[in-house]
């Protein structure tokens, strides 16, 4: 016992988190070995963030116990936590882009001349040695970190990291927007640490890096721990089924909704559409009464391809076509005109207008519709808002309240009635039912069917849960590394082959 | 009981309270303040109708401010843009000591306000176009616009004896209202159109709450935040004819000076928070006729007026501290403390 | 050669260099078009009649660069009221001028320390607080005297015209303050963990705090710094003016902000170079002494030309930040590029 727990340089044992109302960690448990590379999984929700900011000292765990290096440990703030030697890399790099490069490295323990004056000579010797030996670059560290792409300050985050003498180094999603040769790169360095006895926690959405670099894996899944595994001892399809929790079956078609039949007329085209660095080469048809799902992992495009139909994204080439015409688009209100609704995925930042009322912010895209001067009537709008309040059965104490004070269910509720209001055509509804509860979610998902069964509407349902595309989908698009990889229709739906597919083994119905 | 609570959390609560204490001193310390008499020529005259007259053009700057602030921009350039525009008016009176005018005077007023416009519509730009910050994009005005207004006037004081002009600062014969006061309630009541008959209010407050998520429910943002300069453009050009007709000239250096100050103070009192978003109409109106009931007594008690900054900068602190966040939390923190402690007393007392 | 220009256009510099160029080109229009325009003293005059500008203008850099919309709008009163407090003390106590000078610098630090504590503890929007500080000092000005209070003592009169002789020119003692000022704010600024941290903060706060920066405290020291250097511009005004009065230093600050963003300061905070705030105000005042020597033109068109280049500046500066994210896209497209082969 005692010479295992030697080989831990962490050790994380039943550990809970409570926020006010909710239980975002349930006895997880997270053992790290000294010069390993961990990934830690888990989809959206799962709790792998948290835990992490458990770790770092943002926030306080409510249960369990943590030891490090021996040692049972309590971070209370992210520099505490930094001083004994766990660092973080983020996926928006937390440097200073106005600040040169070594200072970066440096700030708040610059080398100090005879003065205690800051010595730039001997910080910049400093850092050039250090990128250049640790991570095999050979930049000018005198200029200012902006001046650099996103790839280069994260691999400079790292430089910091490492250099405050880390023990263990937490890469929080580093490669979502680097390049494949710059994630080449930056897995030689991690390599090159790990060599040096360095653990790392590697959190990703690429399975294909994953498998590429780590050695082991813990899966979470809503808040609580499903397992540790040696990675070469795990199939991907294992893997994604545990993550999303469902055991694989073959052939499992599950359907306890009545789907909606799609219309012969095709509502929209897209040809080779392609956003750079976004969306590549998408054709994708949509039928009037079709309820369509975009199926992939966090990252994979699939809601930039949402916002490319919305026209917040502009495509650099391809075309768009719906009803038979080409369309040229420039923002959203272009789409609006085309009957084209979309409930974006961050309801907060996105989404809602927190301290206008709900009756404000279901009129709001209608409003804009119609233009400023073409002022709904007060009656008018009590009347819309009530009319919707009572359809999507929306829990508010009167029409005026504000949003913000409403639950993420019924907030999202409200998104849906802006929308619905529009009388549009075709609704992209992109994770409508994320963090919100199981009787609000099935009420959303109800709704996707009929409104396309009854109205005939196009609706694009996008959702990191497969489980729903499979109950509401009468066709899922299969999206990997921002492009189409598979089109499942009918009988074909199960997420099953929804999984095979994102791994990248199905190959055509079974 | 639920009357007083709903009034103590409303915004208007503030402003008022305000304007009660100062009215209830004045009541109190300054002999016939709420007297209103009737001149031998018809006019009105007392001292709330001197208030309300005062007041006129920072009520009509206020107005302005109130949106751009909405929209979480300022506008720190009105001041300097009120002296463009009467120094335009006046320039196309002339100063002939006969009284006889040099344009027509509809083209005088018209191009003191269209140069109002103008300088808003070069804020819009810079503001929602070129996504310059709102503070910074306006100082290029305010720094500038003085320069402006005296290169038209040539340097010079020039002074209007065109019996008319005189009116817009006065009174128009016949009419006991005093001029700039019927023009501050037309654009008082034009606000008031555009807030309940169009929805402009709507698309303000939602591109000042949240930005993001106002373009992806569809508002065109860009030209909301251009209507929003514009307008305050045309408020400080109004404005700005209305000081030129005080003092029946066009006076570069003084014309609207710090008056973009009062109009933020004004705003603030109100209830629309610096940060954007909800704002208030009239607790706009009710600020900016505090803040002239404020320099009013305060000239009556003999605080000469380069004292009465002093006044006003310990009214603004104050206030902003009660508006922030950290003081609400503080008072809300205090106050379950309190009651923490009454409830700890009871539990002894029952125990 | 592009590639020349390009990478000038991202330098940290640029925007010195732009300044550095725009004040020859007005130097030399003016030797060119007046006689006697080029020499020394006219140069050294442009320090010496800037003095207290120069000195207001580095302090409210700091509050700038620390970031949050930064700025110090109440410098200008408060050169107004320790012009008038040095006046009042001389004239109507028998403190030693040196004394006197001792205590208005405590009354220039002392508003610094309100500004920053209302800007730090209740997180205030520094235009507002700095507004009302603005306005608390321009009516403590006036409630000290309401009339000009000349300065008549003879001790503070020979500081006044104390001059250090250079050749055949001379610098006044408070243009000799003014460039130490300049000097150790940007010693200050480079080779202190303070400056460093104020550079961090307004960059990025965020990112400051999870360094492990106090990103608080030195904002608020900023905002005491930025006070303090009010106070110091007013004692130098107190030597050009030799009298105290409630309209000294009016606008002031929207003249040291405007030298600041011409000197290649940003306004969002992060990002500013002292020497360049130097440039900013001497292009100011090289405009004022072009103006003052053509004798016609009247000294209104200064303030439209500063408008004009504070426009220039900030559209400038908006373009060079797009240029630089370009360039990021472009390397960024470059390596993308290459992977696909």
């Amino acid at each position: 016992m005692a010479s295992d727990n030697d080989n831990y340089i962490l050790q994380m044992k039943h550990i809970d988190m409570f926020f006010p109302g909710v239980k975002a960690l349930k006895d997880v448990s997270f053992n790290l070995k000294k010069g390993e590379i961990h990934s830690l999984m888990g989809e959206n929700g799962a709790g792998k963030s948290t835990l992490v900011k458990v770790l770092t000292g943002v926030y306080q765990k409510t249960n369990g116990q943590i030891s490090f290096d021996g040692n049972i440990i309590e971070p209370k703030t992210p520099l505490e936590s930094q001083q004994m030697g766990i660092s973080t890399v983020y996926q928006e790099v937390n440097l200073c882009a106005n600040l040169s490069v070594a200072e970066n490295i440096y700030i708040g323990r610059e080398p100090r001349g005879a003065l205690g004056n800051i010595d730039w000579k001997t910080m910049s010797k400093n850092a050039s040695v250090l990128l250049k030996e640790n991570l095999g670059l050979d930049i000018d560290v005198n200029k200012t970190l902006g001046f650099y792409p996103v790839a280069m300050q994260q691999m400079i985050a790292i430089a910091r990291a490492i250099d405050t003498k880390c023990k263990i180094l937490i890469l929080d999603e580093p490669t979502s927007s680097l390049s494949d040769k710059e994630t080449e790169r930056l897995f030689d360095i991690m390599r090159s640490l790990k060599a040096k006895g360095i653990s790392i926690i590697f959190i990703s959405h690429f399975l294909e890096q994953i498998y590429t670099i780590c050695d082991r894996i813990t899966i979470l899944r809503d808040g609580t721990y499903v397992g540790e595994y040696e990675i070469r001892n795990l199939e991907r399809i294992d893997l994604i089924s545990k993550m999303m929790g469902k055991e694989i079956k073959e052939n499992d078609i599950e359907s306890n909704l009545d789907k909606s039949r799609p219309h012969e007329n095709v509502f929209l085209e897209t040809r080779n559409m392609t956003v750079p660095g976004k969306v590549k080469n998408l054709d994708l048809k949509i039928r009037e009464g079709e309820v369509i799902g975009l199926a992939g992992l966090l990252g994979s495009g699939r809601t930039e391809i949402a916002e490319t139909l919305f026209g917040v994204l502009q495509k650099s080439s391809g075309s768009i076509n719906i009803d038979g015409t080409d369309i040229r688009v420039k923002c959203p209100m272009d789409m609006m005109n085309q009957k084209i609704a979309f409930c974006p995925e961050d309801r907060k930042v996105q989404g809602i207008i927190g301290d206008l009322s709900v009756r404000e912010n279901i009129i709001l895209a209608m409003q804009a519709k119609d233009g400023m001067f073409r002022h709904m009537p007060r009656s008018r709008q009590n009347e819309l808002a009530d009319y919707y309040i009572d359809l999507l059965r929306i829990k508010v104490s009167d029409r005026e309240q504000l949003v913000s004070n409403l639950s993420g269910g019924n907030q999202q509720k409200v998104i849906i009635a802006r929308w619905l209001a529009t009388q549009p055509s075709l609704l992209i509804l992109d994770e409508p039912t994320r963090g919100i509860d199981v009787g609000t979610k099935s009420e959303i998902e109800n709704l996707a069917v009929t409104l396309a069964k009854e109205k005939g509407m196009s609706v694009i349902f996008i959702s990191g849960e497969l489980a729903e595309e499979v109950r509401t989908c009468s066709r899922v698009l299969v999206i990997r590394d921002h492009e189409k990889v598979a089109e499942l229709s009918e009988d074909e739906i199960s997420t099953a082959h929804i999984m095979q597919a994102i791994a990248g083994d199905y190959h055509g119905h079974a | 009981m639920d009357m007083l609570k709903k009034f103590t959390h409303s915004s208007l609560m503030l402003p008022l309270t305000a304007l009660a204490l100062l009215l209830l001193f004045n009541a109190i310390f300054v002999d016939g303040f709420f007297k209103i008499q009737v001149m031998e020529n018809g006019n009105l005259f007392g001292r709330p109708i001197d208030i309300l007259y005062r007041a006129s053009s920072l009520i009509i700057l206020a107005l302005g401010m109130t949106f751009v602030i909405a929209t979480a921009g300022v506008d720190i350039s009105v001041g300097a843009v009120c002296a463009i525009s009467a120094a335009s008016c006046c320039v196309l009176l002339g100063g002939d000591i006969s009284g006889v005018a040099q344009h027509p005077f509809f083209i005088a007023i018209l191009a003191g306000l269209g140069v109002g416009i103008l300088a808003g519509l070069w804020n819009g730009l810079l503001v929602a176009k070129f996504k310059i910050q709102a503070m910074v994009a306006t100082l290029i005005l305010l720094t500038a616009g003085r320069g402006i207004a005296q290169l038209l006037t040539d340097g010079q004081i020039i002074t209007v004896y065109y019996k008319p002009f005189s009116y817009i600062g006065g009174n128009i014969p016949g009419i006991p209202l005093p001029t700039a006061l019927l023009i501050a309630v037309c654009m008082v009541l034009l606000v008031i159109i555009l807030d309940k008959k169009t929805s402009i209010g709507l698309m303000v407050q939602s591109v000042g709450i949240n930005q993001t998520a106002s373009r992806y429910a569809g508002i065109n943002v860009t030209l909301v935040l251009f209507c929003v300069y514009i307008f305050s453009g045309f408020c400080a050009g109004t404005a700005g004819l209305i000081e030129g007709s005080f003092i029946k000239a066009a006076d570069a250096n003084n014309c609207g000076l710090n008056m973009e100050m009062d109009a933020i103070l004004a705003v603030t009192l109100g209830g629309t928070l610096m940060i954007g978003g909800r704002y208030y109409i009239g607790g706009t109106i009710i600020g900016a006729i505090t803040i002239q009931t404020l320099t009013t007594t305060m000239y009556a008690v003999g605080v000469s007026s380069d004292r009465l900054p002093a006044v006003k900068a310990i009214v603004i602190l104050l206030i902003i501290v009660f508006q922030s966040q950290k003081f609400k939390q503080m008072y809300s923190n205090y106050k379950l403390k309190r009651k923490d402690r009454a409830s700890g007393q009871k539990e002894a007392v029952n125990a | 050669m592009r590639k020349f220009f390009s990478d000038l256009v991202a330098s940290r510099f640029f925007q010195f260099y732009v300044t550095l160029v725009l004040f020859i080109i007005l130097f030399g229009i003016g030797s060119l078009s007046f006689d006697g325009f080029f020499s020394w003293q006219v140069f050294l005059n442009l320090f010496i009649d800037n003095a207290p500008l120069i000195i207001v203008c580095v302090g409210i850099t700091f509050t700038i660069l620390s970031g949050f919309g930064g700025i110090d709008l109440s410098v200008g009163a408060v050169v107004a009221l320790t012009c008038m407090s040095l006046a009042w003390l001389m004239r109507d106590t028998s403190l030693h001028p040196v004394v006197c000078m001792g205590l208005v610098l405590f009354i220039g630090i002392a508003v610094g320390t309100l500004n920053g504590f209302l800007v730090t503890f209740f997180k205030l929007q520094p235009f507002i607080v700095t507004l009302g500080t603005m306005f608390l000092c321009r009516g403590l000005t006036a409630m000290i005297s309401r009339d000009s209070v000349p300065i008549d003592n003879a001790f503070y009169g020979e500081l006044a015209f104390w001059s250090l002789p250079l050749g055949d020119c001379f610098l006044s003692l408070g243009a000799i303050i003014a460039l130490s000022v300049v000097v150790i704010a940007s010693l200050v600024l480079k080779f202190t963990s303070f400056g460093r941290g104020i550079y961090a903060v307004g960059g990025n706060e965020q990112s400051a705090r999870l360094m492990g920066l106090k990103a608080d405290k030195l904002r608020w020291i900023a905002y005491i710094i930025s006070g303090f250097c009010a106070a110091l511009g007013g004692i130098t005004y107190s030597w050009i003016m030799l009298s105290g009065y409630t309209q000294h230093g009016l606008g002031m600050e929207m003249d040291a902000i405007a030298s600041s963003v011409i000197g290649g300061t940003q306004l969002l905070g992060g990002v500013a170079f002292i020497p360049g705030c130097l440039l900013g105000v001497m292009i100011q005042g090289s405009i004022l002494t072009i103006i003052s020597f053509q004798g016609t033109l009247s000294a209104w068109w200064t303030k439209i030309v500063v408008g004009i280049l504070l426009c220039l500046f900030i559209v400038m500066q908006a373009l060079i930040n797009e240029h630089k994210n370009k360039l990021m896209n472009l390397q960024a497209e470059e390596q993308g590029g290459a992977k696909k082969k």
